[in-house]
């Protein structure tokens, strides 16, 4: 208890990082992701290559490697200075961000794409024998019928996401992750310090476990 | 047939590139004079001895990414620097051959809990001695004193010391002391601070141009400084006393007192400066002799 109250410091802006990265790159994940998956089930031959190519690099990719990318490797491409984001924090967090969302949206687009595939397809002609175009079969009819298949899966992707934020401690973002390092220099007993980390990812899972189970409730359909 | 050809290319190339490598290696720097190894050494009452000698051989705890101090090189996987060579002085006093020395790399992060499991037998890599930490492990030492001090650009004349630092990018290990006290201190802005895995890593950042200055213990930075004198140069204006102690496990003081003595000696005799010269010194500066502070 105390190695958590004389550290209260730590772990409270360190929490609150963490859940802020995590909403963050958990919308600009399941944004990002959706748009792939229909880039994956166009009828455009070249959006369903540039669909397929992004996931099978990024999703084969380790995210420790996107974010040494990001960090170290970017900068030197000169598109976006570290510079031109005054505060260092600022670019760090960024580039955090960035690394988040496109590593998780490449996640979410299989997801999203095998809910598609769990609807008929002889609903997607039905709509396009009535007239609508591509994007609309795709909003009104296919995508909320794929959102709720996908529940449990795409719930599972958002929790790994909250845990992949702790990689951001290595590359200057402070969050849950930093704290057991910071603990280190303190003398705590890191152990101790680790538990309470791992105990408070837990009441950071669980909303997202009630969330899962009252959408699976809600939009669960007679089969 | 033109897929064989190909193979049997890239395979010759693939060779030719491996011994290149292998060839061209670099020797081994710094070199410091053998240790004459004890013979019948007894610690009685120290657990942590009984396991050495059962085991035939010392599992020593280090740094590998610190030039001049404790740096494991890439190609030959060889351990060097000041740490290394007084780590070797220790074990060989304690009845070791340099051979029979397991060294692991471990980072400032990991060390407590290192050796209270008991996976290394003592720890030495730019360990600062404090109160806090002698809580949870032992210390015999200190065996240097260094200082926490800048790494800048070499052009760069704006920073001079602690007191310049506002408004400028500062970078060193996520939580270590060096940026604790940054913080603590108010040295610089609290967005403009910036915390990475190891040092090398702020070098890197310095050399793009993405941090203004690194900081840590200068021994460190002259490490860093020394391989690439026209890039890099230290501030020289030290802020903080960083007393370096071999970390041990925590209740083991029969070991402590035979370190302390073996350190002792080696400060007296020769034996201190001959490892500093060969080691750390050869960067041009020269080191005050530490004070032993046992408990």
């Amino acid at each position: 208890m105390d190695v958590l109250l004389d550290n209260l410091d730590l772990y409270g802006p360190g929490f609150l990082n963490t859940v802020e990265l995590f909403l963050i790159s958990a919308v600009g994940s399941l944004v990002l992701g959706t748009i792939l998956a229909m880039l994956r089930v166009a009828p455009v031959p070249v959006l369903r290559a540039t669909g397929a190519a992004y996931v099978t690099l990024i999703r084969n990719t380790p995210l420790t490697l996107v974010f040494f990318f990001f960090t170290f490797a970017f900068p030197l491409l000169e598109i976006v200075t570290p510079a031109s984001f005054g505060s260092a924090a600022a670019y760090y967090r960024n580039a955090a961000l960035a690394a988040l969302i496109l590593y998780t949206a490449a996640f979410v687009c299989e997801v999203v794409r095998s809910g598609i595939n769990t609807v008929p397809v002889g609903q997607a002609e039905a709509s396009r024998a009535l007239g609508l175009t591509f994007g609309q079969m795709l909003a009104s009819v296919v995508l909320p019928q794929a959102g709720r298949a996908v529940v449990p899966p795409m719930v599972s992707t958002m929790i790994a996401l909250l845990k992949n934020t702790t990689i951001a401690a290595g590359f200057s973002v402070f969050q849950a992750g930093s704290i057991s390092l910071n603990l280190s220099d303190r003398g705590e007993n890191q152990l101790i310090g680790l538990l309470w980390v791992a105990l408070f990812f837990v009441v950071l899972v669980t909303p997202l476990t009630l969330l899962q189970r009252s959408l699976e409730k809600r939009w669960s359909i007679a089969r | 047939m033109r897929v064989r050809t190909l193979a049997v290319a890239l395979l010759a190339g693939g060779l030719a590139l491996t011994a290149c490598g292998k060839e061209g290696s670099p020797g081994d720097t710094g070199s410091a004079p053998t240790q004459q190894v004890a013979a019948d050494v007894k610690v009685d009452g120290s657990p942590t001895f009984e396991k050495m000698k059962s085991r035939g051989k010392v599992i020593v705890g280090v740094k590998e990414d610190q030039p001049g101090l404790g740096y494991k090189d890439p190609t030959s996987g060889k351990f060097t620097g000041f740490d290394i060579e007084i780590a070797k002085l220790v074990a060989a006093k304690l009845g070791f051959e340099s051979d029979k020395i397991e060294y692991k790399a471990i980072a400032s992060q990991g060390r407590e809990q290192a050796l209270i499991n008991g996976d290394v037998d003592y720890y030495v890599g730019t360990y600062t001695i404090n109160a806090k930490r002698k809580e949870q492990v032992g210390f015999a030492g200190p065996y240097f004193t260094a200082g926490q001090d800048l790494l800048v650009k070499k052009d760069d004349n704006s920073i001079t010391g602690p007191d310049t630092l506002k408004g400028k990018k500062v970078c060193s290990v996520t939580g270590s002391t060096p940026i604790q006290k940054v913080k603590t201190e108010g040295l610089t802005e609290p967005e403009n601070i910036v915390e990475l895995q190891n040092y090398s890593q702020c070098v890197t950042q310095l050399e793009q141009g993405a941090v203004d200055a690194v900081t840590t213990d200068d021994a460190i930075l002259k490490g860093y400084a020394s391989q690439d004198p026209s890039k890099f140069k230290v501030v020289g204006k030290t802020f903080s006393s960083e007393p370096y102690g071999i970390g041990l496990p925590k209740d083991d003081k029969a070991l402590r007192d035979k370190i302390n003595d073996i350190l002792e000696a080696a400060i007296n005799g020769g034996d201190w400066q001959a490892v500093y010269d060969n080691t750390l010194g050869k960067s041009g500066s020269t080191a005050n002799k530490p004070v032993l502070e046992r408990y």
